[in-house]
């Protein structure tokens, strides 16, 4: 289980790393949080902004409909 | 955001005013400011009025067969006859803004404020502002006035440039 859940279903591009971004912010650091994301290009989208901010991704999966994403707080 | 030796940084330069091209600057400025990216925007031409405070931008096909909508599983292009008459601005921006809500698609008022919320750093080009006589009154507070060789100077530093 995450320490915090973002639902971003839904929302568009650039919409859900901008709002993990901001969540992340607010986390201590280690901390995890989960995304919840509708929009496909998030897969691609979360990969590349671990690997560019450091942050790492912990866990990713999807039933089709919802991409689940958990990232720790390390960047 | 960290003054480190090793921060990338971005550069733009903004030309476009209308509603669909507000979309690549800010969309873009405030992905690259998430990801540790400092960012410059330079505004110019029809681009300042993306600074104005209240933007009621705007979005027409006129001269543009590239723009289809999508109509019940259709894609629809308008004629540019059609969209040269009076009121189709209207009708055409209120759909694009339907149908980006729809698509949980921000708002550029929103992705401004993003910006603006991470530091992204604006200049407004003075010549223009001369030259459409806007004042710094009929802009968002932040953006610094600035020319040529203010952006020059930031482009020369920046890691990536891009001109929209």
């Amino acid at each position: 289980m995450a320490d915090q859940v973002l639902d971003a279903k839904g929302l568009n591009c650039p919409l859900p790393i901008l709002k993990a971004k901001k969540a992340l912010n607010a986390m201590p650091t280690g901390s995890t949080l989960e995304i919840q994301a509708t929009d496909p290009g998030s897969v691609k989208d979360f990969e590349a902004f671990c690997r560019a901010t450091g942050n790492e991704m912990v866990e990713q999966n999807n039933d089709g409909k919802v991409f689940n994403f958990v990232i720790r707080h390390t960047g | 955001m960290s003054a480190e030796a090793n921060t990338k940084s971005m550069s733009m330069i903004v030309t476009k005013g209308t509603l669909d091209w507000a979309y690549p600057p800010f969309i873009l400025a405030t992905t690259a400011a998430a990801m540790g990216v400092e960012v410059n925007m330079f505004f110019t031409f029809y681009g300042l009025g993306l600074l104005k405070k209240d933007l009621d931008l705007k979005v027409n096909t006129l001269g543009n067969p590239a723009m289809e909508m999508p109509m019940g599983g259709h894609h629809v292009a308008m004629p540019n006859l059609l969209a040269a008459m009076p009121g189709m601005t209207g009708i055409t921006t209120s759909m694009m803004k339907d149908l980006m809500k729809k698509k949980g698609v921000a708002s550029v008022e929103e992705l401004r404020e993003l910006a603006i919320e991470a530091e992204v750093n604006m200049v407004a080009c003075q010549m223009t502002m001369d030259l459409f006589e806007y004042s710094l009154d009929d802009m968002i507070e932040g953006p610094q006035l600035g020319g040529a060789a203010t952006f020059i100077e930031m482009a020369t530093k920046s890691d990536i440039n891009l001109y929209i």
